[in-house]
C-alpha cells in the first residue's frame, strides 16, 4: 500500500475516473456559453470570442417560471433532507439504544427498504397521493423522497450511534437529561459527520430525480428544475442553448449544498470523549 | 452527604446471577472500595447504586430514602466513569455545568459552582478547552469536576485511574484521597487494583462471583483474611499457600515435613487444611529446625532495595519469599526458607479461616 508505485497507480486510476466523470459536465458547461451553430459544429471546443453567446442564460433568467422551478427543487431537496435526517436519526437512536419487542424485526423491515427500489411502488404511490389530494404539490415529493431515503439513513446512522460510547449516554443520564435531551444535545451533535454523509447521499438523487416529479407534480407550477428544463426540449425543435444553460445553473445549488455538508465530514469529532 | 444501605440485593441477566444477596452499608462520609477480579460483579453493583442497571431484588437506599425505582439523576449520585465520558463537543466549563443547565439552575449559579470546582481541581486555565485538547489526567480531573459541581450525596467512581499511566495514577490517587477529606464526601469506588484499594479505602469490600467475600478495614483484610480467596487476592505478590493435613501438633506437608503449630480447637486430625504465609513473612535462612523448609531457588527478581525469590519446595510446591538487601542467591541454589510462626494463616477444606 505504501509503495510509491502503487500510490501512483491509485492516483492514476482515480484521475482517469475523475476525467471520465467530469467530461460530460465540462461539455455541458462549455457549450452553454456557445452559439447554437458552434454547439453543433464544434461541440468539443471551448467557447471563444468568435462563438461566445450567452443567449441560453438570457433565456433561462428571462423565463420567470424557471426561477420558481429552482425554488421548488430547493424546497423539495431541503425538505427531504431535513425530514430524512430528523426521522432517520430518531429511528436509528431508538433502534440502537432501546430494547423493545419487535426491535430486530422492525430493523429488518426498514432494511428491506434499502433493497427494494421505491419506484416499484409507483402506481400505489400515485393512488395514495391522489387519494390524499396531494397531486401537484411539493409535499407529495418531500414525503416520497423522505420515505425513499429513510432506510439507508437509518442504516448508516445506526452504525454511527452504536459507536458513540455507552458511557456518554449514561453520563448524560446521571446528569439528569431526559431521553429527548440526550438525543438532541448529546447524540445529534456527535453524529454530525454521519448526518452530513447521509445528507449528501440523499441530496443528489433527489435533486436529479425526474421520475417522481413527472408522476406526482408535473404541472401547476410545482415542477422541479429537472422537469422544468423539459420545456426547452421540443418534439421537433430543442432549444439547446437554454437546456445547457439551465443544466449548468442547476449544478450550482447542489454544489453549494455539497460544500456546506462536506465541511461537516470531519473525522474524529468524538476524540476526547473517552480515554 | 449521606449513607448508602444495600440490603439483600440481587441481579440476574437471564439465568445468570451476577449479584447474590449483597448486604452493604456505606457510612456517611466514608470511602468504600469495591475490589475483585474481572467479572466479579463490582461494576454491576456500582451501576445498580447509580440506577444505570435495574436490580432483580433487594433494596438500595441513599440518605435513608429508598431509591430502587428512581432514575439516576434523582438519586443524588454523581458518577465518574472509567472512560471519563466527557461530552466531546463542549468545552470544559460546559461539560461541568451540563447537568445543572438541564436542571434549570440559574446561569450565575452554574458559573459559580463550575468556578468553585475548577478552583478545587486547578482546572481554571482549562475551562475554555475541549476534551480532545486535554491530557488523560486533565480529562480525569474534569470528570471529577463534573461530579463535584452536581453536589451529590454520594460519589461513585468506576475504575477512574485505569486509563492513566503509572506516574499519573499515583498523583491522581493522592488527589482523590485529598478531595475525599476536603469534601467529607461519601464515596463508593470500584477498582481491580489492590494498591488503590489499600491506600484509599476506609472499608474494602472484596467481591467474587457476585458475592461479598469479606468487608472491613484494609489492614484487617490484610492481616486476618476471612478465607482463601481474600487471602490470595489482597497483597502482592500473593500469599503463599501450602496444602497439607492436620496432624497431632501441627500440619503435615507431606515431603516438606511437619510444621508444628497449635491447631485451633475442633480441627479434626486428618482434615485437609491450607497453610498461608505472605512473602514478607518468609526468610531465606540456612540451617535446619524450627519452621524451616528446604527449597530450591527457581528465580530471583531484584527490585533494588527488596526482591523476590521464587522457590520450589521438596514437595514440588512453589512459594515466593521477599528478600531485603543484597544476597548472592541465584537460580538452582539449594537453601532453606524460614516461616514466621506468628504470621501463619490456616484455612480449612472449605476455604474458611481456622482460628
Amino acid at each position: 500500500m505504501r509503495k510509491p508505485l502503487s500510490a501512483f497507480a491509485v492516483h492514476a486510476i482515480l484521475g482517469l475516473y475523475t476525467l471520465l466523470a467530469l467530461f460530460p459536465i465540462v461539455l455541458v458547461v462549455m457549450n452553454s456559453f456557445k452559439a447554437r451553430r458552434a454547439i453543433f459544429n464544434t461541440p468539443l471546443h471551448p467557447p471563444s470570442p468568435a462563438n461566445f453567446d450567452p443567449v441560453g442564460y438570457a433565456r433561462v433568467f428571462g423565463d420567470s417560471s424557471l426561477a420558481f422551478y429552482y425554488l421548488n427543487s430547493i424546497t423539495v431537496t431541503a425538505g427531504a433532507i431535513i425530514l430524512t435526517l430528523l426521522f432517520g436519526a430518531m429511528a436509528a437512536w431508538a433502534l440502537t439504544e432501546y430494547k423493545f419487542r419487535w426491535n430486530t424485526l422492525l430493523a429488518l423491515f426498514l432494511s428491506i427498504g434499502i433493497m427494494v427500489p421505491i419506484r416499484l411502488g409507483s402506481v400505489a404511490i400515485i393512488q395514495l397521493v391522489a387519494e390524499l389530494n396531494l397531486i401537484n404539490t411539493l409535499t407529495a415529493l418531500i414525503l416520497v423522497y423522505t420515505a425513499q431515503n429513510l432506510p439507508l439513513a437509518i442504516f448508516i446512522l445506526s452504525e454511527f450511534i452504536a459507536q458513540i460510547p455507552k458511557d456518554l449516554r449514561e453520563a448524560a443520564r446521571c446528569d439528569g437529561l431526559s431521553e429527548y435531551n440526550i438525543f438532541f444535545h448529546v447524540i445529534l451533535p456527535l453524529i454530525r459527520p454521519a448526518m452530513a454523509t447521509v445528507a449528501v447521499f440523499t441530496m443528489i438523487p433527489v435533486w436529479n430525480d425526474l421520475w417522481f416529479p413527472l408522476l406526482l407534480a408535473p404541472a401547476g407550477g410545482r415542477q422541479t428544475i429537472t422537469l422544468g428544463v423539459q420545456q426547452f426540449l421540443g418534439q421537433y425543435i430543442t432549444d439547446w442553448n437554454a437546456v445547457l444553460a439551465a443544466l449548468s445553473t442547476a449544478i450550482v445549488p447542489v454544489l453549494l449544498l455539497y460544500v456546506i455538508f462536506s465541511r461537516q465530514l470531519i473525522r474524529g469529532l468524538t476524540s476526547g470523549a473517552v480515554k | 452527604m449521606a449513607e448508602v444501605v444495600i440490603g439483600k440485593l440481587s441481579k440476574s441477566f437471564g439465568a445468570v446471577e451476577v449479584l447474590k444477596d449483597i448486604d452493604l452499608a456505606v457510612e456517611d462520609g466514608s470511602f468504600v472500595v469495591l475490589v475483585g477480579p474481572s467479572g466479579c460483579g463490582k461494576s454491576t453493583l456500582l451501576r445498580s447504586i447509580a440506577g444505570l442497571e435495574p436490580v432483580t431484588g433487594g433494596s438500595i437506599s441513599i440518605g435513608g430514602r429508598e431509591v430502587n425505582g428512581l432514575a439516576p439523576a434523582q438519586r443524588g449520585i454523581a458518577m465518574v466513569f472509567q472512560s471519563y465520558a466527557l461530552y466531546p463537543h463542549m468545552d470544559v466549563a460546559a461539560n461541568m455545568g451540563f447537568g445543572l443547565k438541564f436542571a434549570g439552575a440559574p446561569k450565575a449559579e452554574i458559573a459559580a459552582r463550575v468556578q468553585e470546582a475548577a478552583r478545587i481541581l486547578q482546572l481554571e486555565p482549562l475551562l475554555k478547552r475541549r476534551p480532545r485538547e486535554l491530557s488523560g489526567g486533565q480529562r480525569q480531573r474534569v470528570a471529577i469536576g463534573r461530579a463535584i459541581v452536581r453536589k451529590p450525596q454520594v460519589f461513585l467512581f468506576d475504575e477512574p485511574l485505569s486509563n492513566l499511566d503509572a506516574a499519573l495514577r499515583v498523583n491522581t490517587r493522592v488527589e482523590i484521597a485529598r478531595l475525599h477529606k476536603m469534601l467529607a464526601a461519601t464515596i463508593v469506588y470500584v477498582t481491580h487494583d489492590q494498591v488503590e484499594a489499600m491506600t484509599l479505602a476506609d472499608k474494602i469490600v472484596v467481591m467474587n462471583h457476585g458475592r461479598i467475600e469479606q468487608q472491613g478495614k484494609p489492614l484487617d483484610l490484610y492481616y486476618r483474611p476471612a478465607n482463601l480467596f481474600v487471602a490470595g487476592f489482597i497483597g502482592s505478590p500473593a500469599m503463599n499457600f501450602l496444602k497439607g493435613e492436620a496432624v497431632a501438633g501441627g500440619v503435615g506437608l507431606g515431603a516438606d515435613g511437619l510444621i508444628s503449630l497449635p491447631l485451633p480447637p475442633g480441627t479434626a486430625p486428618g482434615a485437609h487444611v491450607t497453610l498461608g504465609i505472605r512473602p514478607e513473612h518468609m526468610r531465606i535462612a540456612a540451617g535446619e529446625g524450627g519452621l524451616r523448609l528446604p527449597a530450591t531457588v527457581d528465580l530471583v527478581e531484584r527490585l533494588g532495595e527488596t526482591g523476590f525469590v521464587h522457590l520450589r519446595l521438596a514437595s514440588g510446591a512453589v512459594a515466593i519469599a521477599e528478600i531485603r538487601g543484597e544476597t548472592g542467591l541465584k537460580t538452582g541454589d539449594r537453601t532453606h526458607v524460614a516461616l514466621d510462626p506468628a504470621r501463619l494463616h490456616l484455612f480449612g477444606a472449605d476455604g474458611r479461616r481456622l482460628g
